[in-house]
């Protein structure tokens, strides 16, 4: 590499001021968005995944973008940038499926612990016994 | 780079000078640098730990002979199967081919003094040894949770015996292990190509070790936050996986499965590599679709990321996230169907010689087909819905751990044997040993696809009589009897041959990757100058020399020659 310049042979490259401000502002619009989106209600536009795909698709560019520029991989190699980027991109995958499903799966969840739940089987038990539940419910009990 | 500078690549070898006679006495070898000595501590600390998981296999297999269970109750049943499986993916499978096989050869391969990071690399097998003890200490401690730790078993103080937290610890410490590798060979493939190998003139078994390591390196730190979660929840009680103190145990397994799937391709990748090599050198025919295999190994790494779900069909994962990763989850069988092509491309009208090695080779072409092909029925929702948690999972993934990826790291064991210790083995002994061994393999997990399919649920130490179960279980476990012989056939036979085997020609069976170019075994700097690169796979300039009972160049054609200047790591 240029370790042949003198004292801030290190540094190598310096990005414009322009450019660092530039960034800086495209971060704070993207917070914006991060926030703003967090807001809309989009259970009510039968959408409610959306929340994560948008926040985690924000986070993935701004990690790009500060690593990218800030952290200067722009300038180096490549390939750096390269599994910088699909790293990040790993992650978004991986905790966007998992919060994807946790909210999907919310719904269907009886709340409370373990003794709960079992409470709530015998109260269902009961019910069926005295002919209340019909169907579906039925074998749940079982 | 300075570590490979400190000596001049051009020294000359000294005549009956190799890595083993170089330096003597025990701390040369717990101290070595060398990567030779690293993988052959690997080997036998791998092997030693495959001893002791087998062991707790028959054990496992012979309670089964009955329906109410021969040799032991219930909770010593749990600790079997957990510590069987325990060893056998985190101290065996994952380990055996990059750590112990590529550890040594992947260097060689590449013309180098030694891998990237020599250091590194001691560290990480000591670490690993570290790692071993504390996963084998839990035994004491009465570890039952199997191998997944799955919550809220593993948290709840009540349920499940100790073990948990050195368990757990082991494991995080056996990923770092695992990591340092990956890292390793990344550096190392990336900086220390010599002069004339490009990309796509590596042997196909460092790109397979490639793609691994790219798997190790970003999968396993998902293991270790894991694990490092469970560790805490269990010893604090902060609520993360447990539903009674607020947390998820879904989440917990799609944590584990982020990890746990990609590993299940750290253990096959490395072992389909193998499998290229076996079968183009012992069939002495060029590699069919180079480019096919190596972008195949690079797809099946980026894959593997995208289909965890499916191990969690039955876990409360919702509808939506169930129909996602069972439709990635066929993507993956296209390219390890287009690698299955491709060796068997290779075979065809090549000159195959019948040698152990390529026994194993085409011994992991059947069984993988059966393996894969049934994960596509796991991998199916309606049928994985009966299936799952029965003994046709257990089925399947024997065919996909045992039958493929540890078949891959046996087959080259016995095809880098001549190199590592520079004796051959016995080879009528290998070619008995693999019959016993297949049959014995087909009759233990054949037979569990038949009692998965009718019912019988996996982990459990007994079984209804009335089921129908109990004549499947005798077959099984006979089948292991019989592969427990193979194996220690194996064992004789390769100690037999460190005292008595012929000496091993520097390329015993016609290989052209840049292992065989160097002496068997390798002296200490692998070559005493930078070895020609050719096509790794072009094997009609090589002829069989009588006199030295090995391949040789032919003398009418013009070997490539040699550069010692502008070496690799300019
Ligand atoms: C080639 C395509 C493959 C497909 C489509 C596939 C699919 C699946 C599916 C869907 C399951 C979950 C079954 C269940 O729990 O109900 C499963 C389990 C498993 N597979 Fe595969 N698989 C494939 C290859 C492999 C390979 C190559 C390995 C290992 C080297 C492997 C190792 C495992 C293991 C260890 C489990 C069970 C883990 C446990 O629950 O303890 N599979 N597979
Ligand atoms: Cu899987």
């Amino acid at each position: 590499m240029s370790s042949k310049n003198h004292e801030h042979g290190a540094v190598g490259h310096i990005v414009p001021i322009k450019m660092l401000v530039g960034t800086c502002l495209a971060l704070l619009v993207l917070t914006a968005v991060t926030v703003w989106v967090a807001k809309l209600d989009f259970v009510e536009l039968r959408m409610h995944e959306m929340n994560i795909l948008v926040a985690m698709g924000v986070a993935v560019i701004k990690c790009t973008i500060v690593g990218m520029i800030f952290m200067h991989l722009r300038w180096d190699r490549s390939f750096i940038g390269f599994v910088f980027v699909g790293s990040i991109l790993f992650v978004a995958v991986f905790i966007g499926f998992a919060l994807l499903d946790t909210s999907e799966y919310q719904p269907s969840i009886i709340p409370g612990d373990t003794p709960t739940i079992q409470q709530k089987l015998d109260a269902l038990d009961t019910s069926m016994a005295a002919g209340a539940v019909s169907g579906d419910h039925g074998d749940a009990a079982h | 780079m300075t570590t490979i500078n400190t000596q001049p690549l051009d020294r000359p070898a000294i005549e009956g000078d190799n890595y083993l006679t170089h330096s003597r006495g025990f701390l040369s070898w717990i101290l070595t640098l060398d990567h030779k000595r690293i993988g052959v501590m690997y080997l036998v600390s791998v092997l030693a730990c495959f001893l002791l998981g087998g062991l707790f296999a028959l054990a496992v297999r012979t309670q089964l002979l009955v329906p109410d269970g021969l040799i032991m109750d219930q909770d010593q049943y749990n600790q079997a199967f957990t510590l069987h499986g325990g060893i056998m993916v985190f101290l065996v499978i994952i380990p055996g081919i990059p750590a112990a096989l590529g550890n040594f050869v992947l260097p060689i391969m590449l013309g180098a003094k030694d891998v990237a990071f020599p250091r590194l690399n001691l560290f990480s097998y000591w670490l690993w040894i570290v790692g071993a003890i504390f996963l084998v200490v839990s035994i004491f401690a009465g570890l039952d949770t199997g191998w997944t730790f799955y919550t809220p078993y593993s948290i709840d103080q009540n349920s499940a015996m100790g073990g948990v937290i050195p368990a757990v610890t082991g494991a995080f410490l056996l990923g770092f292990a695992s990591i340092f590798t990956g890292m390793n060979f990344i550096v190392t493939i990336h900086r220390l190509r010599p002069d004339g190998m490009t990309w796509f003139r590596m042997p196909l078994f460092l790109w397979s070790l490639y793609a691994t390591a790219v798997i190790q390196v970003l999968a396993t730190p998902v293991l270790g936050i894991t694990l490092a979660l469970l560790a805490v929840e269990r010893a604090f009680g902060i609520g993360i996986f447990n539903p009674a103190l607020g947390g998820d145990p879904v989440l917990f397994q799609h944590f584990f499965w982020f990890y746990s799937h990609p590993a299940v391709y750290i253990m096959i990748l490395p072992a389909m590599g193998v499998v290229s090599e076996l079968i183009a050198v012992h069939s002495h025919r060029h590699i069919f679709g180079y480019h096919f295999i190596a972008w195949s190994s690079i797809a099946i790494a980026i894959f593997s990321f995208l289909v965890w779900g499916h191990h969690m069909f039955t876990s409360g994962q919702s509808p939506l996230m169930n129909v996602i990763f069972s439709f990635i989850t066929f993507s993956v069988a296209i390219p390890s169907a287009v690698k299955v092509f491709n060796w068997l491309a290779t075979m065809y009208k090549g000159s195959i010689s019948w040698n152990t090695a390529m026994l194993y080779g085409m011994g992991f072409i059947f069984l993988f087909l059966i393996g894969g092909l049934t994960g596509l029925y796991l991998g199916t929702l309606a049928t994985d819905v009966y299936l799952h948690d029965t003994y046709f999972v257990v089925a399947h993934f024997h065919y996909t751990m045992m039958g493929s990826a540890l078949i891959g790291f046996i087959g080259g064991l016995h095809h880098w044997w001549p190199k590592i210790t520079g004796k051959m083995f016995n080879e009528n002994a290998g070619r008995i040993a693999f019959f016993l061994f297949l049959i014995g393999y087909n009759m233990t997990f054949f037979t569990q696809f038949m009692l998965g399919s009718h019912g019988m649920p996996r982990r459990y130490a007994t079984y209804p009589a009335d089921a129908g179960f109990q004549n499947y279980n005798i077959i099984s476990t006979i089948g292991s009897y019989l592969m427990a012989i193979s194996f220690f056939m194996m064992a004789g036979y390769f100690i037999a041959s460190i005292f008595g085997g012929k000496r091993a020609a520097a390329n015993p069976w016609g290989g052209r990757s840049l292992e065989w170019q160097c002496s068997s075994p390798p002296p200490h700097d692998n070559f005493s100058e930078q070895p020609a690169v050719g096509d790794c796979y072009d094997f009609s300039v090589l002829r069989w020399d009588e006199a030295t009972q090995g391949y040789v160049w032919r003398e009418d054609v013009e070997h490539p020659g040699h550069h010692t200047e502008e070496a690799a790591h300019a």
